[in-house]
């Protein structure tokens, strides 16, 4: 780009009036001037690059008939062009990568989950009306008792599939999906099996396999009463006498149970219903409003637990928080005293814990707080029986401990950059006023000190309030508070008590957990724009 | 003007960056399902440790009969999840290696398609056959039957024990502080400890002809009680037994090491026993009762999609393939677990740990896989914890009981 651009961005006060048709044309004549050619080969090989993948992308979206993506990829590859190659673009040249990023990786995310919410996406409403019904037909056809194995041979009349069918006695007969079984004239039979009949082609297993669906569905009625069942082939070449448990009605939309004769239907909750509640699973997928939400909220086994748990997770938040905050500071100011001899090695050592990812540390710490086999109790304390992560006030405090050790070296890096940037000066004028340090530090350092490090308290707290690797790896939420009516546990937060929630045992409850994030999410951004307002205030003393 | 060359770059760089993140997500929305509709290719997600164990029969299905088959290994603890997903989108693989216990939970979700063993039903272990029935419909081709047992430090102790208190007292006669580890933590471990609540006739469901009963919770019957008052005497305010501050690792160091004689667990341990030095023997567990204790089997398997485009080849595959005695053989080199096809599980039985295994397993009841089952492990531990670290038992056992219960009521 050019000097000459910038210096327009750079000088231009946030209302400038447009730049005259003069200064544009010079902008134009100086960008043209300053580029140079090996800018413009820069250019057009990343932007080549960017092109070629995406008509790559393009092509796999073709065949996969995914025709909403591969418009959304053309449309932004046409547009990350156009911002390119124009002139007059500049922020947008900067802006563009990351609203691409933000919209795949924030808000595609966040409207998927708000989506979910709104479904009864779990365990037995996974796909499909239409997936339901076939998966309910097909585990409702039970071979018929003692019946034998049946060699069989797929054969073609036109276009029609039938089964040339050879029975225990070794006679040949033939049916299709409407004729039943009748006596095939002129079979030929290799071995024990009928292989070909007059009027018949047999197919070759190659073609059995390519009309893979027509033969599963082939269902050739054993005789004119359909009760007696109709042989099926899984593997096209053995057949079995199967009869159905179940009756669809297409037109009805129900299900019937043959042996009872209970009628299922459609009632609008996803999955087929007797009139007794009794539902038959899997069901599908629908959309169910507010019920999620209300679910949540009132669902008389979770309220218990959800107060305190909210509680603690509130207390977590905000104490680790704070001690990081206060042990990062503490740290920052005595290895930033000029006094303090080996600084440098202190720093390397402090900075130790954020080096190794937490899920790994929590989990050394986990065995270190063993009861009766940690390095704590055993080493350090001689032997002690200490529950660190047993009894539930303990655990708490140790869930501090742990999270204090892996939070507070980024507070520490983010406090001694911040120290270093507040101007010595100040700091002289008020001992010269004849402050005392502690007064220095209350009422001069820690303020200007907040003004930088504020919003990072804030991200940080939010990203506590969701710290699910520490509390999953090092308690999983236990003690398990024994007389709660879920498993739940005393240092539970609500992520790791609402992934206890939606995902233990066999039953997921997608659209239950989704509901959940959702309400963290406000509570969290809630949070966040009240103490974003707050600390707004303390910009003032700059 | 350097500045401004390298923000040009930057944000070039930064934009092929987003474009391939794009580009993957796109790739990734659908990029898997060309596998399950061209005809003539079976995809299966297989176990990574077995990819080539099942290479053999895989290469010998495509000579017979031109079906291309593509193993895709996957990490075992996300192809359930990963596999219930995909299928109902369509994609996902036309087969699926896993484990008896699933059935309940893709039954449900109606991802797996029934399987018909037909007259080969006969050649399987019964265990294996029951294991793989859900609701009277066989959906599993199994392979492999895995169960725990006792495993003894024969140097230490030359003698199988006979029962549970003659093991102790064996292990203190040879000098042991803990003469006997098993894996609990601090959630209990429920499968470890069934062996012993079965010896009181306490199962969690009632059975029938077409499997488990989910109506009929049996935990807290009187056996049930009666167990739940033993875990007590052996817990922390009794012999100390049980401990829930030992976890697998603890167990296995403790093994290995010399420190323990008799080591409850299952054949995946043995190997770390062995390269260890120990002289491992496998026994019979040993019952606090005068009944058997049974542990439970885990059967694992192969599950055909629901959505298979394929379920000719991929039926074919299963029983006239994966299903003869030298693939099962070739699946047991690659686990050391008992195959289920009686065959070759007779075969696999000549060494003594497997053979040991066998024994044991001969009595073992399979898991239940009804989804109801979710209920009960998520209380089930964390009872009996509480129990081995000195709870009331009778009390904790009746809060259990009736806590699952209402689970179940309400799930």
């Amino acid at each position: 780009m050019s000097t000459a651009t910038d210096d327009v961005r750079e000088d231009a006060p946030p209302k400038a009036p447009k730049p005259t048709k003069q200064q544009r044309r010079a902008a134009s004549i100086a960008d043209q001037a300053s580029g140079g050619i090996k800018m413009l080969l820069i250019k057009i090989v990343a932007l080549g690059i960017v092109d070629a993948l995406a008509l790559f992308a393009v092509f796999v979206l073709i065949s996969h008939e995914q025709w909403l993506v591969t418009g959304v990829v053309v449309a932004v590859t046409a547009l990350v062009n156009w911002i390119y190659f124009s002139r007059r673009k500049l922020p947008a040249k900067y802006l563009t990568p990351g609203v691409i990023f933000l919209v795949v990786f924030q808000v595609f995310v966040l409207g998927y989950t708000a989506y979910i919410a709104f479904t009864n996406y779990g365990t037995g409403h996974n796909g499909t009306k239409e997936q339901a019904v076939s998966s309910l037909m097909a585990s409702s056809l039970e071979r018929v008792p003692d019946s034998p194995t049946y060699g069989v041979t797929v054969v073609e009349r036109g276009d029609e599939l039938g089964l040339l069918v050879t029975d225990p006695d070794g006679e040949a007969l033939v049916g299709t999906n409407e004729e039943p079984l009748h006596e095939a004239s002129g079979a030929q039979f290799d071995g024990d099996v009928a292989v070909s009949a007059d009027g018949w082609t047999s197919l070759k297993f190659a073609d059995v396999l390519a009309r893979t669906d027509e033969v599963t569905a082939l269902a050739v009625p054993y005789s004119d009463d359909p009760n007696d069942g109709a042989i099926r082939t899984p593997d096209g070449s053995k057949g079995y006498l199967y009869t159905s448990t179940l009756e669809y009605d297409a037109e009805a939309g129900t299900m019937t149970d043959l042996s009872t004769g209970t009628v299922y239907s459609d009632t609008g909750v996803g999955a087929f219903t007797a009139e007794d509640g009794t539902k038959l699973l899997p069901g599908w997928q629908i959309t169910v409003g507010f019920d999620n939400f209300v679910r949540a909220i009132t669902d008389t086994r979770l309220s218990g637990p959800l107060v305190y748990v909210t509680l603690w997770t509130f207390a977590f938040a905000l104490l680790s928080v704070a001690t990081t905050f206060f042990l990062g500071l503490f740290l920052a100011i005595v290895f930033n005293d000029m006094r303090m001899r080996g600084r440098k090695y202190y720093r390397t050592l402090m900075i130790l814990p954020y080096a190794i990812p937490s899920f790994l540390s929590a989990l050394v710490w986990a065995g270190m707080m063993n009861q009766s086999f940690g390095f704590i109790n055993q080493v350090l304390l001689g032997g002690a029986d200490i529950p660190w992560l047993t009894d539930p006030w303990l655990a708490k405090v140790s869930i501090l401990l742990v999270n204090l050790w892996l939070g507070f070296p980024y507070m520490f890096l983010v406090c001694m950059g911040a120290l270093q940037s507040i101007p010595e000066d100040i700091q002289e004028a008020a001992t010269v006023d004849g402050a005392k340090p502690w007064a220095v530090f209350r009422l001069i350092k820690l303020p200007l000190l907040l003004v930088t490090v504020a919003p990072l308290l804030i991200a940080s707290f939010a990203f506590n309030f969701n710290n699910f690797n520490t509390i999953y790896m090092l308690t999983d939420g236990g003690p398990r508070d024994a007389n709660a009516p879920i498993p739940v546990g005393f240092t539970d937060i609500l992520i790791t008590m609402v992934y206890k929630v939606a995902f233990t045992g066999q039953t997921r409850d997608y659209g239950l957990a989704s509901a959940y994030s959702i309400i963290i999410f406000i509570v969290v951004a809630v949070i966040s724009i009240i103490a974003f307002r707050r600390t707004k205030s303390l910009e003032e003393l700059n | 003007m350097r500045v401004n060359r390298k923000s040009l770059l930057a944000a070039g760089a930064v934009a092929v960056v987003a474009t391939l993140g794009l580009a993957g997500c796109a790739g990734s929305d659908s990029g898997s399902d060309a596998e399950s509709t061209t005809s003539g290719k079976l995809t299966v997600w297989v176990d990574s440790e077995r990819v080539d164990a099942l290479q053999g029969a895989a290469d010998a299905y495509t000579e017979k009969t031109g079906v291309k088959v593509d193993l895709v290994g996957k990490d075992v603890a996300d192809i359930k999840d990963d596999f219930i997903q995909q299928v109902p989108t369509g994609k996902g693989p036309d087969i699926v290696m896993g484990a008896h216990d699933w059935l309940g939970e893709l039954s449900t979700n109606g991802v797996v398609a029934p399987l018909e063993l037909g007259d080969s039903a006969g050649d399987y272990l019964p265990v294996a056959i029951d294991a793989s029935t859900y609701e009277g419909t066989v959906y599993m081709l199994p392979y492999a039957v895995e169960n725990i047992a006792m495993l003894r430090n024969a140097d230490l102790i030359p003698e199988p024990a006979s029962s549970f208190d003659d093991m102790l007292a064996k292990g203190k006669a040879a000098g042991l502080d803990h003469p006997f580890v098993v894996e609990q933590g601090a959630e209990g471990n429920p499968y470890h400890l069934y062996p012993f609540q079965t010896a009181f006739g306490a199962p969690v469901f009632g059975s029938g002809a077409e499997g488990y009963n989910p109506d009929d919770l049996q935990l807290g019957n009187t056996g049930g009680e009666q167990f739940a008052t033993w875990l007590g005497s052996q817990g922390k305010n009794g012999t100390g037994a049980f401990n829930t501050d030992i976890d697998g690792d603890i167990a296995k160091e403790a093994f290995t090491s010399g420190k323990a004689a008799f080591w409850l667990t299952g054949p995946w341990n043995v190997g770390a026993a062995v390269d260890a030095g120990i002289n491992v023997a496998i026994d019979p567990i040993p019952s606090p009762t005068s009944e058997a204790a049974q542990p439970f089997a885990g059967v694992k398997g192969f599950f055909v999609s629901a959505e298979s485009k394929n379920k000719v080849a991929a039926n074919d595959f299963l029983v006239n393939y994966i299903g003869t005695e030298d693939v099962q053989l070739e699946l047991f080199k690659a686990g050391n677990v008992l195959p289920a096809l009686t065959a070759a599980a007779e075969t696999a039985s000549s060494d003594p740990i497997v053979a040991g295994f066998a024994t044991v397993g001969a009595d073992a009841v399979p898991m239940p896989a009804i989804p109801a089952m979710g209920q009960v492990w998520q209380y089930w531990g964390i009872a009996e914890a509480a129990i081995i670290n000195g709870a009331d038992p009778v009390a904790t056992w009746q809060k259990l009981a009736s806590d699952v219960q209402a689970a179940i009521d309400a799930g």
